[in-house]
């Protein structure tokens, strides 16, 4: 650690505040189904989510070490390159927070160092290829596979379960989705925290401060690892509420299928080598498990909302990365630049957030999410309300009577 | 481009399998358990249902602890 650039230093920062916002953007995946079936209370579920995913960071290094090798070309890539996609991944991270989607960290980052390299060393430095194999198509796959698990997982857990009711049932199937929930934070810790870890690694390495295809450091490791279990334990609130309550409406046996089913298949993926985000697989099996319930719903507007979230995720955190990186360009004024307006913005999105806060106490209150439709209507609805109270005062003197005989039906039809 | 759908396909099987499985394994443990309850609630006893019970619960903590030992490894 002989020559420790004030850059590096940013970077290193950098890279941990992403990882504070990639762990409470991910508190969701683990606990959101186990916080909505009422199987721990919030504040008990993100300490031990956290605790696991601190766990799981000193458990392998083996994330680490392969996230540099694959995407981009370790050649071209400078400390500036790194903090340019850290800054697109971390605001993107912050503005899915403040409307409370759950998108995936690991494209965010991607995302972020796509662009940077892109703006840095012309379109040949990624890899198209790997992009579509690694990260559009498990995108693709990731909820459906989860979805599939879940759903018939749920089905036959409720034919199965038929005659199985009461106290002992309910309580059971809490028990277990807390330790599947458990699974899924443990390799939730592994391979987040990791990603972290192989950045700065990366930035170290790029910076010259240590040699080429090492491991990662251990002030790296406890560095990311406490890091991210401060962010787990923070806490999403948000993204906690539309995941465990936003899209579906969760039982107990419910949560247990899609819990068991996101930790199956995240096992399976990254075991078997086709590695898929935590954060689709969670909000597939969820949806899943809503839908194997007879009488189950899908709130398809908030799924699409989602959807639609995870599409923007990569090229959004590239153009943010992109822009950062060529403003960087222009020296060390404009590294210094970019510091600032990522504080500046953070610092804007939580002040947004304050006016509607969503913690511990009231993540399980289900307010439908405004939609386009519910925006519009709400923009649009003043004026008439205004003439409905003028027009009942105006009214109550007059025929008291005609007011009693149907209290019911005027401002449903109002309305 | 050479996508790995082997690889994709085993990750959907092997998810599948080991979801459907567990969830049903556990989900018999749970029947067991609250035939038991019913039939303590009536006096009776239900030793085969409580040890089925204890076999699946058993079952579902190897898994648990196959699951721990593909993290770790």
């Amino acid at each position: 650690m002989e020559n420790f650039s004030l850059i590096l230093a940013i970077v290193v920062v950098t890279a941990l505040a992403f990882d504070f916002t990639n762990g409470f953007h991910d508190t969701a995946n683990a606990m959101a189904t186990t916080i909505s079936t009422g199987a721990l209370k919030p504040k008990v579920a993100v300490a031990m989510s956290a605790a696991l995913n601190l766990v799981g960071a000193f458990l392998s290094v083996e994330v680490a070490n392969t996230i540099s090798k694959g995407l981009v070309d370790e050649s071209g890539i400078r400390p500036e390159v790194i903090f340019a996609a850290l800054v697109g991944a971390i605001l993107w991270n912050l503005v899915t927070w403040l409307v409370g989607l759950p998108s995936s960290s690991s494209h965010a980052l991607m995302g972020g160092l796509i662009g940077a390299t892109i703006a840095s060393a012309g379109t040949g430095a990624v890899h198209g290829d790997v992009l579509v194999t690694k990260v559009l198509l498990p995108a693709v796959a990731a909820p459906i596979v989860a979805g599939i698990a879940a759903m018939l997982a749920t089905r036959f857990s409720y034919a199965l379960s038929r005659n199985a009711e009461g106290k002992a049932a309910d309580k059971g199937f809490r028990v277990g989705q807390i330790a599947s929930a458990g699974l899924v934070s443990l390799a939730h810790g592994t391979n987040d925290a990791q990603k972290t870890m192989g950045i700065i690694t990366l930035a170290l390495i790029a910076g010259g401060s240590i040699a080429p295809d090492s491991d990662p450091p251990t002030w790296v490791i406890l560095s990311a690892g406490l890091a991210i279990a401060m962010g787990t334990y923070i806490g999403g609130w948000r993204i906690i509420r539309t995941m465990g309550k936003g899209l579906t409406d969760l039982r107990p046996q419910q949560g247990f299928a899609a819990q068991t089913s996101a930790a199956a298949v995240i096992l399976a993926s990254s075991h078997i080598g086709f590695s898929l985000s935590t954060t689709h697989a969670v909000s597939g099996s969820v949806m899943g498990a809503g839908l194997g319930r007879k009488g189950g719903v899908v709130r398809w507007s908030t799924a699409t909302r989602m959807f639609v979230a995870w599409g923007l995720t990569l090229p959004a955190a590239a153009l943010v990365g992109a822009l950062a990186e060529s403003v960087t360009d222009l020296g060390d004024w404009g590294t210094a630049l970019v510091a600032v307006f990522l504080v500046a913005s953070s610092t804007a999105i939580w002040l947004l957030s304050r006016r509607q806060v969503v913690d511990a106490s009231n993540v399980n209150e289900v307010e439908e999410p405004p939609g386009v439709v519910t925006t519009a209507i709400a923009a649009v609805t003043p004026p008439p309300s205004v003439a409905l109270s003028e027009g009942l005062t105006a009214t109550i003197p007059s025929p008291p009577t005609a007011v009693k005989s149907d209290p019911a039906t005027p401002p449903a039809a109002a309305v | 481009m050479h996508i790995d759908w082997a690889a994709l396909g085993s990750v959907f099987g092997v998810s599948l399998v080991a979801t459907v499985s567990l969830v049903a394994v556990f989900t018999l443990g749970i029947v067991g358990l609250s035939r038991r309850e019913r039939a303590v609630a009536q006096g009776d006893s239900a030793t085969l249902a409580l040890t089925g019970a204890y076999v699946c619960f058993a079952a579902c903590a190897a898994a648990v602890a196959y699951g721990i030992s593909l993290i770790v490894a």
